[in-house]
């Protein structure tokens, strides 16, 4: 995605099945359909909330039949923990939720594509304490079904959500190892000042 | 003394009034000052100014211009309705009738103000004479006027300039008196900046009433001719007629059929077939800017479509008559074996030469439309693994639709609207057809038509270009607001 952002410039490695991703024959189209993203911002079509969910699928053909796009897009509601709060309203435009039905519908709008790898960028920057707790039991449960990328400015809820941590510092990858390696027994200095407070 | 002379006067003691007021402003305020300093100065010694001496003197200014211009215009308003009064009463009543003979006088007294006769005895004896004096000079004057009305024409003469001066030292006796109370007032507390800001905000309320005032008024004058038509012919015949003949008054017949439907047909017909050119292509155009085109492309691509906007439509229309049409008639012609099937002033020129008038309306409208979609909304679909044609097909264009209609029914109402091309390009002939190779005509290229020439407005044939007038506004008037009501509605919807 960071191709559409004029400036944008990368170095380094990033590997997808051992493939990498910016290797100029790879189709950015499909790696973005194997890879879901949900961004800082609750970003819902000004659809239904059925359709905003059925858009993936529609466009990858994953459905065959309209019971098949039925079974897909309330599966992935459920999944995304919506499914309580919006089964009698599926028709209604999905920008009339809250913030944090909204997020939850753009999770269940990625995990339809069912990509093999979920990104989520500050998922609950705008979001308030309670929404943000949905959240993460959400981001819990759905760690056995995808690989999830969290990106977070929150030390506290990258200890609580993840497995692996990666600290990143000006653009620089700095660290990265288990998280309670990282959060107890930081190898590099900056990491320490970091995860102590002194900067940040 | 001119009306030139009287408003230089009055800015000038406005001017004046400007520096005196500050100044007096300025020295109360030194004043004030000393008096705060004193050693055993009171409480009731700490006084400071209100407003800064700018304040007091444009109050001044406006205390001594405002009032002066405004009785400056409506004596000179009134005046010349004076003297046309007076001229009236000095024609024989028969003459007045007719109405004719006071513009006559009117322009004979202009003449001789201009060949500057300082009285009758220094002017030519006859009408005649006077006429050929004025026209070496340059200036027209009806050849039927009689001689009595040079003498009537100084008579008005020597009025208007007796109201003219009277009306100046008026104005400026009432600019100095305006000046003088407006320096008298100023003290320390008095609020000047306040009192200048509302006559700022007066001002510019005056200046939006102007605009929403001059349409009611055009409604209301068209609106009193078509009522004057209407009482000629049938409202019946005119909005449900199908043939348009109104013959006009010099072929000496009388009546004529003044039918609507064929005029009102052929307008909305060419619309349509310029929407359907100038819809899809501004549309594609549109998204190839705002989606696709890099920010180079884009800084010299949009202005060259804009600038396509800026072209006179008369060029258009010179450009369908002259280029366009015939090519067409030629290349039907060759397509056909020799009977061109195209005639060269046909619907199909006339609405595909508008519809390239169009495209830079539409597609710089929709474009504003289009890359005021969030860019999280591009995100959100690219991050799907949607293509940018489907991310557009499927979540820009249905996000931005009602701006899109909004836009599209803002340029349906200027193609009902546009006089030149049609004019050129379309043809004359009231006819009704489907046969879009064939000439039709519009309701603008009949009311150009219908008042063109010398004419008075006393007949249905001339009167018949109000109604018409009046039909276009309401046609258009209806568009627009159902335009509204449509960008509002899904509004609501999506937001």
């Amino acid at each position: 995605m960071n191709d559409t952002i004029d400036g944008c410039r990368v170095a380094g490695l990033i590997s997808l099945d051992g493939e990498d991703i910016y290797n100029p024959s790879i189709d950015v189209v499909e790696l973005r359909a194997r890879v879901g993203m949900v961004f800082q911002k609750p970003n819902p079509f000004p659809k239904s909330i059925y359709e905003n969910v059925a858009y993936g699928p529609k466009i990858h053909g994953l459905a065959h039949s309209k019971a098949d796009l039925d079974e897909i897009v309330v599966s992935s509601i459920r999944r995304a923990g919506l499914w309580d709060e919006v089964k009698d309203r599926l028709q209604e435009p999905g920008t009339g939720l809250s913030g944090g039905q909204q997020q939850r519908l753009c999770i269940a709008r990625a995990i339809a594509t069912q990509p093999e790898v979920l990104l989520m960028d500050e998922p609950c920057s705008a979001l308030d304490p309670i929404a943000t707790a949905v959240i993460e039991e959400l981001i819990d449960e759905l760690r056995e079904k995808f690989t999830i990328v969290i990106v977070t400015h929150s030390m506290q809820q990258a200890a609580r959500v993840s497995q692996k941590t990666a600290f990143f510092h000006l653009g620089k990858l700095i660290e990265e190892g288990k998280t309670e390696d990282i959060f107890t027994n930081p190898v590099n200095k900056k990491t320490q000042d970091y995860i102590t407070g002194r900067i940040g | 003394m001119s009306a030139y002379w009287v408003l230089t006067i009055i800015l000038c003691i406005a001017a004046i009034g400007y520096f005196l007021g500050a100044q007096r402003a300025e020295a109360q305020s030194a004043a004030a000052h000393v008096a705060r300093n004193e050693r055993n100065a009171g409480p009731a010694a700490k006084i400071f100014a209100h407003s800064l001496p700018r304040y007091h003197g444009w109050l001044v200014v406006i205390f001594s211009a405002i009032p002066a211009l405004f009785l400056v215009l409506v004596f000179s308003a009134g005046s010349s309705f004076l003297v046309e009064q007076q001229i009236k009463s000095q024609l024989p009543p028969e003459v007045v009738q007719n109405g004719l003979a006071l513009g006559l006088v009117q322009n004979l007294a202009e003449a001789i103000d201009t060949l500057g006769y300082a009285d009758r005895s220094a002017a030519p004896a006859t009408y005649t004479d006077l006429a050929s004096a004025a026209a070496a000079r340059g200036l027209t004057l009806a050849p039927n006027g009689a001689d009595y009305m040079i003498d009537i024409a100084f008579a008005a003469n020597a009025q208007a300039n007796t109201a003219r001066i009277v009306g100046a030292v008026v104005a400026v006796l009432v600019a100095l008196a305006g000046a003088a109370y407006a320096l008298s007032r100023i003290k320390l507390r008095l609020r000047a900046r306040n009192q200048v800001e509302n006559v700022v905000l007066w001002t510019l309320i005056a200046a939006s009433t102007i605009a929403i005032l001059t349409t009611i008024g055009i409604v209301l004058s068209m609106l009193s001719e078509t009522l004057r038509f209407f009482s000629e012919i049938s409202p019946l015949n005119f909005f449900f007629g199908t043939v348009w003949d109104p013959r006009f008054g010099t072929t000496g017949a009388e009546g004529g059929q003044f039918g609507l439907i064929p005029l009102l047909a052929g307008t909305l017909y060419i619309a349509l077939v310029s929407m359907l050119f100038a819809v899809p292509v501004g549309l594609m155009a549109a998204i190839y800017m705002g989606e696709y085109a890099s920010s180079k492309v884009r800084s010299v691509v949009k202005p060259l479509l804009e600038l396509l906007a800026g072209i006179p439509t008369i060029v258009y229309g010179i450009f369908a008559v002259v280029t366009l049409g015939p090519f067409l008639r030629d290349l039907s012609a060759a397509l056909a074996g020799g009977t061109p099937f195209i005639q060269a002033q046909s619907v199909f020129t006339a609405g595909l030469v508008m519809g390239v008038m169009l495209i830079p309306v539409v597609s710089s409208l929709s474009d504003d439309v289009i890359t005021a979609v969030p860019r999280a909304m591009r995100d959100g679909s690219l991050a799907l693994g949607a293509t940018r044609s489907e991310t557009i097909r499927k979540v820009i264009l249905p996000a931005a639709l009602p701006g899109i209609v909004g836009a599209l029914l803002l340029t349906g109402s200027r193609a009902i609207g546009e006089t030149m091309i049609v004019v050129l390009a379309a043809g004359v002939a009231a006819r009704l057809s489907i046969n879009p190779f064939e000439a039709m005509t519009t309701i603008t290229v009949k009311i150009v038509n219908q008042l063109t020439g010398d004419l008075e407005f006393d007949s249905p044939q001339t009167l018949v270009a109000f109604a018409l007038g009046l039909t276009l506004f309401a046609v258009t008037l209806g568009m627009n607001v159902y335009a509204l009501y449509i960008v509002r509605k899904y509004r609501e919807q999506y937001e």
